[in-house]
């Protein structure tokens, strides 16, 4: 188990790692003519990759009954924030130079930026919310909270599209991924409420069920 | 109803008719239509040398003073759909376009139309060095050593008729050479268009050549046009054809996004994409640290330009 979670965090430090290496020029590698752009879409496409992975660890471990893989989901989660948030940080800071009062008119005025930064903001509280504690004590309503990740997955993938100039073949193949995944989800739900709904339909057997007095 | 020009490219087109016939009975046919003056005797003409690098190029006095960026990144980060849509892809491709023997097309409104081997379009034009900056529509930009001749100077050549009041540049599109062209991201053959107002102005460029060499291949070999003042978009690469016209012509980028991408395309600080800011640009070369740059009006080439526009609403024609 240990190995596993050291090979998960060294595959999620990896991309930033090697974008250190290619911008300090390790081994005659660079970032290219454009770096800054290098950057962002380095991050802002593992920071996609991260979520749609966290969204496959639920039907991957309703599948296949591996229920330890639930304990990487945060991880990935986390990682896919780090790399939201460096993909940000680097339009602020590299690309605009911190013109805030530019920042300010992209994110209003530009609807791919309003719609990845509304993302960004969306993953703050699921961030924040991550560790045990606040979990448990949150109960129920983490669950319903961390059901933002849905949006925030479909505000990334509408972003990755918005943005390119005309060669959709790449946010297509995100869109498709998302919709399966989603799918999955709504499938679920469906078999679920079926089975309930077809107990409900027996009373006799949900009444004798609630006759039995607890031990 | 438009005339619609027929776009679809023939193999009799893309090896040129003239390939076959015999270069001296064409030689011939071109003196004695006034295309190869007497300059191609005395050995002075253009030719692309075979061993890549241009010598004597006059210095144009017009050029930049910007630090030019790195023959490394002018010829690795290149937009040329033929090969790939992404910024690596036609470095990495475009060693299969075959640039020899090359020939153009001339139809349309002019005196002198027919085809002509790249050899009879450089013969009798003296070659200069151009820095101009490069503005891409997706602003960012970079300063670029190319080697050309003024467009007008080839234009007069073909005699172009009154009713010429624009010029289409055609691109190869052959998906033997051509891997994008496979892909219908842009309608192929690329097209590109200008008024004759534009096509005739002294800083728009054939262009055979970048950083005192050959243009290689993913730049646009073995011939292309710069229109320092517009969207680098709007400077055909691999042309094949010129098409004068009296109707404003179709062009690739309008084709697919009309709404984003103008028949005019001047870079304008003050009319934005649809989609991101125009207003400034990330010039390249700077590192990491370099922020953005304002762009300016024409791309800098304002005081040149600007009288080619007067009257005309740049936010509508954009």
């Amino acid at each position: 188990m240990v190995a596993v979670k050291v090979a998960v965090w060294a595959a999620c430090l990896a991309p930033f790692a090697l974008l250190v290496l290619r911008a300090l020029g390790v081994n005659g590698m660079s970032l290219g003519a454009d770096p800054v752009q290098e950057i962002l879409n380095v991050c802002g496409k593992t920071g996609l990759n991260l979520l749609l992975l966290t969204l496959c660890i639920t039907p991957i471990r309703r599948s296949t009954g591996i229920n330890r893989l639930i304990s990487f989901r945060r991880l990935l989660g986390l990682f896919g924030f780090f790399y939201v948030v460096l993909h940000f940080a680097t339009y602020a800071v590299l690309d605009l130079g911190l013109a805030w009062d530019h920042v300010l008119e992209d994110i209003a005025k530009r609807p791919y930026i309003t719609v990845g930064f509304t993302a960004l903001v969306l993953l703050i509280p699921l961030a924040a919310t991550s560790t045990n504690r606040i979990q448990r004590a949150l109960g129920r309503r983490w669950v319903k909270l961390h059901r933002l990740v849905y949006v925030i997955a479909v505000l990334g993938v509408v972003h990755f599209w918005w943005q390119v100039k005309l060669d959709i073949s790449e946010p297509l193949l995100y869109a498709f991924l998302l919709t399966v995944l989603l799918g999955v989800r709504v499938q679920h739900a469906w078999t679920l409420r079926k089975r309930t709904r077809s107990v409900d339909a027996k009373p006799a057997v949900t009444t004798a069920y609630q006759r039995v007095k607890p031990p | 109803m438009r005339k619609k020009l027929d776009t679809r490219i023939k193999p009799s087109e893309i090896t040129p008719e003239s390939a076959f016939m015999n270069r001296r009975t064409l030689l011939k046919a071109a003196v004695a239509a006034g295309l190869v003056p007497s300059i191609m005797s005395t050995g002075r003409a253009a030719t692309l040398p075979a061993n890549g690098e241009f010598t004597d190029l006059k210095k144009w006095p017009g050029s930049l003073t910007d630090k030019p960026n790195s023959f490394q990144d002018i010829t690795t980060y290149n937009n040329f759909y033929e090969f790939g849509t992404g910024k690596g892809d036609p470095a990495a491709n475009a060693h299969t376009l075959k640039t020899k023997p090359w020939s153009i097309q001339v139809t349309g409104e002019a005196g002198k139309t027919g085809t002509f081997t790249l050899e009879d379009i450089l013969a009798p034009h003296a070659l200069e060095e151009r820095i101009y900056r490069l503005r891409c529509v997706e602003a960012w930009s970079m300063i670029i050593p190319w080697v050309g001749f003024p467009l007008a100077d080839l234009l007069k050549r073909f005699e172009p008729t009154s009713q010429a009041k624009f010029v289409q540049f055609v691109s190869l599109a052959d998906r033997n050479q051509m891997p994008g062209v496979r892909y219908p991201v842009l309608e192929w053959p690329y097209r590109e268009g200008l008024t004759i107002e534009e096509a005739m102005h002294p800083l728009t460029l054939v262009t055979v050549g970048v950083y005192g060499k050959v243009l290689p291949n993913q730049n646009g070999a073995p011939i292309r046009i710069i229109v320092p003042w517009k969207y680098g978009f709007k400077s055909a690469k691999s042309i094949v054809r010129i098409h004068f016209t009296d109707r404003r012509p179709q062009t690739s980028w309008n084709m697919a996004a009309p709404q984003e991408y103008g028949f005019y395309s001047n870079v304008n600080p003050n009319v934005d994409h649809p989609r991101w800011s125009q207003a400034t640009e990330r010039k390249l070369g700077g590192g990491l640290f370099a922020s953005r740059v304002p762009t300016l009006m024409f791309n800098g080439y304002a005081d040149q330009v600007a009288s080619l526009y007067t009257g005309l609403d740049l936010r509508k024609n954009y």
